[in-house]
């Protein structure tokens, strides 16, 4: 089963790069990305964790290892996140909801919208906490360079 | 006539922009440039749909404003663009080469054909309905949709050029064909197979820059960008709610 949701994960990240334009050297790491944010938000969500803390865990590392390719091969970083980052946006949570709302069950609709909500926030939050952390190793990076110039 | 400085930064912030770059990246780039070209101070201010620009140089401040009214996802021209700009930093182009490579750029078409896209549409939804833990027996319907939703929003977009109705059209054909498919028992679960080829159509690209330029401080940008998200999210929705509704 996880071969499976490894495979279809890593296909869907790159079709989405197709459909977004990226050129064709990038699309295996856009899967990657995509197949690695997948892995951990299955592998927690199947193993009884709440969505909302593996949506967050999920999209920290499509943006951890976007930082690294845009790095590694000088490239803006959205190539490789967005296409990564899709997987996890809660489409079902957000049709569910919808499909309840056109029942007129308001009451579970309504908490099902919550939820969605929960977990686009979560997303955001794995990407804000990514960044903090790219931030904090280029400060950690800037200080030789002026010591050494401290010491000419 | 000697090319101006503020043409090629502007160009290159026209082209970002227009490619779906974050607003950040715009202004960063549209000021490195300036610098690397020698002004002695630049000043920028872009929102999704404008960008306004001003030098300051041996001659009077020059200030110039340009409107931004289409706005595509072309990743790939946002690559060449940042690479063009790294030249510059490094001294490695001239005023008129970058504005040379710069337009070269700009009239440059995308680099996979309709087709190719709408292929891709139809395998990614292929895969999210796996990934959704549907089955394989509805692979085939989810492709289907999929694949006819892109279409649908891409004529759509052409025949009538307001976003939010193309999106709300294409969920529409997505919603009615996975219908016909479940009713004449091609297909088992019309839930899943609507999520897997809705998500083509989802707004994953505004959704990362929304929260990016937020985080960059660029409140305005930021918030106009997740309400775009949030419209074509609820255009999504409607669609597919008005098949629901007669089911």
């Amino acid at each position: 089963m996880v071969v499976e949701q490894l495979i279809t994960s890593f296909i869907a990240s790159a079709a989405f790069g197709i459909i977004f334009n990226t050129k064709k050297a990038s699309l295996i790491k856009c899967g990657i990305v995509g197949m690695a944010g997948w892995f951990v938000y299955f592998t927690m969500t199947s193993n009884g964790i709440d969505p909302v803390p593996a949506s967050l865990a999920g999209s920290f590392v499509v943006a951890l290892i976007s930082q690294f390719f845009a790095r590694r091969y000088k490239a803006p970083i959205i190539i490789f996140n967005v296409a990564g980052i899709i997987p996890l946006v809660p489409g079902g949570l957000a049709y569910d909801a919808m499909r309840n709302f056109v029942e007129s069950n308001y009451t579970i609709g309504l908490g099902l919208a919550a939820k969605a909500g929960l977990i686009s926030g979560a997303i955001a939050l794995g990407l804000v906490f990514s960044e903090v952390i790219n931030q904090l190793i280029r400060k950690a990076k800037l200080p030789p360079k002026v010591y050494s110039k401290s010491r000419l | 006539m000697k090319t101006d400085m503020m043409e090629v930064c502007l160009l290159a912030g026209k082209i970002m922009l227009q490619s779906g770059a974050e607003t950040y990246r715009v202004e960063d780039t549209m000021m490195r440039i300036a610098s690397s070209f020698g002004a002695k101070e630049s000043h920028s201010y872009v929102t999704p749909t404008g960008i306004m620009f001003s030098i300051e140089c041996e001659q009077p401040t020059k200030t110039k404003l340009i409107r931004i009214t289409d706005r595509t996802t072309d990743l790939h021209k946002i690559t060449l663009v940042n690479s063009v700009s790294r030249q510059i930093s490094n001294k490695e182009l001239t005023l008129e080469e970058a504005y040379q490579s710069l337009k070269n750029i700009e009239s440059s078409t995308p680099s996979y054909p309709i087709i190719i896209q709408v292929l891709a549409a139809a395998i990614a939804s292929g895969c999210f309905l796996i990934m959704f833990k549907g089955t394989w027996d509805d692979f085939f319907p989810a492709f289907v949709a999929g694949g006819t939703g892109l279409i649908t929003f891409i004529y759509a977009q052409r025949i009538v050029p307001i976003k939010f109705f193309s999106e709300f059209v294409a969920s529409l054909i997505i919603a009615i064909l996975s219908w016909i498919f479940v009713y004449t028992g091609w297909g088992y679960e019309l839930d899943k197979i609507i999520i897997g080829s809705v998500m083509p159509l989802v707004p994953g690209l505004v959704l990362t820059n929304a929260v990016r330029d937020l985080m960059a401080g660029h409140l305005v940008s930021g918030l106009s960008k997740g309400a775009e998200a949030l419209l074509t999210a609820f255009a999504i929705g409607s669609g597919v709610a008005v098949v629901l509704t007669f089911i």
